[in-house]
């Protein structure tokens, strides 16, 4: 069993270090820092500035993941760092900065495009296109989109971040063995034992937390630090992380893995005849399996909306605190200024509220994960 | 709808950056800081226990110390007690037999004065009878000079003596 998850944990490390030898062989990793100035896209932009502010799309962009990140705007230069785009594809991978990506030449189709908002523009680039966020092949072969993109480098950020604080702060507790905490060691300990006590003791058990903890820790603290980061408006933060399906995905996967790889028979049994239930749910028609064994893939399922759909419902709120300033700057200048007012307002009052749903998500996150595992294998007193 | 569609790209990303997360902290982080965490919670508690005990051989100490101050006092009572008796006693002893050695030596003074009053007595008689009998020879020479007034004389004082 542990020499499998020895095996488990080695297959990412092996994916990521082959990833990493091609990189270097292609020269990837230059991010560059360009204004738009120069690009035809800063043109297209500049009529966009004349059309009206559409709230929709401007949250639903801030919202999604992008292969450009956005910066600040100063004057007329945009600053933005555009990102590494990695195709795989039929032909081999192909490895580029998205910035190469240019709009078309065809006259009569780009100024039709002219009419459309910034992004939706259709872009071209050594045979792909780009449009509404999405990479595609001019002859029309499948393309895999493995780019680094605003939220996969706001992921690398948090994880070197994470790997930052938690090894400091295992230093200090190793330097400062048998002492009470001291100094970001005492900030973070509080939430060491709060994750110990309140969450894997109380829903796994005296007996077998142990085993699950660094999972559990690693969890919330990955969620934490991601919302609290998707609260920052500006650089390091600003992605939307944990309001990503994908990531969310990911981490409920890694929850249902772990719940399976560690249920007990008691638990199958469970499923397959439930007890405490009255057999004619069982027998004729077996109800009661259907359900439960539905359950099974409810619950990384439930896990998975919940924090993507929380993160994601706070951002689109606090964004459109910030999107009626334009929409009354539009109608009068006056006007936007006096909304901005109530507007920062609310959003500070957002603001404060995602912080504490920051810390709640990664709570429920990890409370259910450690509950799900308590399951998977219940202690011996309860049967 | 693309909201809601897990991108390849980041799931992959997400898979592996993920996986190394855990990995590392698991290894370089969790695991030393639970460890040391436990190590110090045992430490307190143990401390706790230790001080406990100590609080405890304390109270202890203080209670049997004043049991043996207790003991000591009534020790010291009964000893007082005992040599105020032993006092006692002494003191009724030496009255009774100075009392006794009065009596004894007033017996004594008594007898002797007694014996004393005798002799002087005896002594007494004695002088008188010899004195009586030198009167008497005196009386009967001169009486004895006449026969029949020696008779009567004689017998009047035998009767006499037997008197006496």
């Amino acid at each position: 069993m542990r020499n499998k998850s020895e095996i488990f944990k080695l297959i990412p490390v092996f994916i990521f270090l082959i990833f990493f030898v091609l990189q270097r062989n292609l020269s990837f990793a230059q991010q560059k820092e360009e204004d738009t100035a120069k690009t035809e896209a800063a043109g297209e932009k500049q009529e966009n500035k004349n059309e009206v502010f559409k709230p929709g799309p401007y949250i639903l962009h801030h919202v999604l993941d992008a292969h450009i990140w956005h910066i600040a705007e100063i004057g007329e230069i945009e600053v933005a760092i555009y990102l590494p785009v990695i195709l795989v594809s039929g032909k081999g991978v192909d490895i580029f900065n998205f910035n190469k990506f240019k709009p078309e030449e065809a006259k009569p189709e780009s100024e039709e495009k002219g009419e459309k908002k910034h992004g939706e523009g259709t872009l071209k680039h050594n045979g792909y296109l780009y449009a509404n966020g999405k990479i595609t092949a001019e002859d029309g072969r499948k393309v895999y989109d493995f780019s680094i993109t605003k939220n996969v480098l706001s992921l690398f950020i948090s994880v070197i971040l994470l790997c930052i604080i938690f090894i400091s702060v295992s230093r200090a507790y190793v330097k400062r063995r048998g002492h009470a905490p001291k100094g970001f060691q005492s900030l973070i300990e509080p939430l060491i034992l709060f994750v110990r006590d309140d969450v894997a003791k109380s829903a796994i058990g005296e007996k077998r937390y142990e085993k699950y903890m660094p999972f559990l820790l690693t969890t919330f603290f990955f969620i934490f630090i991601n919302n609290l980061l998707g609260i920052v408006p500006f650089f390091p933060g600003g992605a939307n992380v944990t309001g990503n399906i994908a990531v969310t995905m990911i981490l409920a996967l890694f929850t249902f893995t772990i719940m399976t790889f560690s249920t007990k028979k008691s638990y199958w049994i469970h499923i397959i005849n439930t007890p405490g239930v009255p057999w004619w749910l069982k027998i004729p028609i077996p109800l009661m399996p259907v359900v439960e064994t539905i359950g099974i893939f409810t619950k990384p399922f439930v896990l998975m909306v919940r924090l993507f759909a929380n993160m994601t419902a706070g951002h689109i709120i606090a964004l459109g605190f910030i999107g009626l300033i334009f929409i009354f700057g539009q109608i009068n200048v006056a006007m936007g200024y006096s909304v901005s007012v109530v507007s920062i307002i609310f959003y500070v009052f957002m603001g404060l509220i995602e912080l504490l749903v920051a810390f709640l998500q990664a709570y429920i996150f990890t409370l259910l994960s450690a509950l799900y595992f308590g399951m998977a294998a219940p202690e011996e007193e309860h049967h | 709808m693309e909201l809601v569609t897990p991108g390849l790209g980041l799931i992959f990303w997400m898979t592996i950056s993920f996986g190394i997360l855990l990995f590392i902290l698991g290894k370089f982080a969790w695991k030393p800081v639970m460890k040391m965490i436990k190590e110090r919670e045992e430490s307190i508690e143990n401390s706790l226990r230790a001080a406990d005990k100590a609080i405890e051989d304390i109270g202890k100490l203080k209670i049997s110390n004043e049991e043996l101050l207790r003991e000591a006092k009534n020790e010291k009572d009964q000893i007082l007690k005992e040599a105020r008796k032993i006092k006692e006693s002494i003191i009724e002893e030496a009255k009774t037999k100075a009392v006794d050695e009065a009596n004894r030596i007033l017996e004594q003074a008594r007898e002797n004065m007694n014996n004393e009053k005798m002799a002087v007595i005896t002594e007494l008689k004695n002088q008188i009878a010899t004195l009586s009998i030198e009167i008497a020879e005196k009386i009967m020479r001169e009486e004895l000079s006449k026969d029949e007034k020696q008779k009567t004389f004689i017998n009047k004082l035998v009767d006499e003596a037997k008197l006496n």
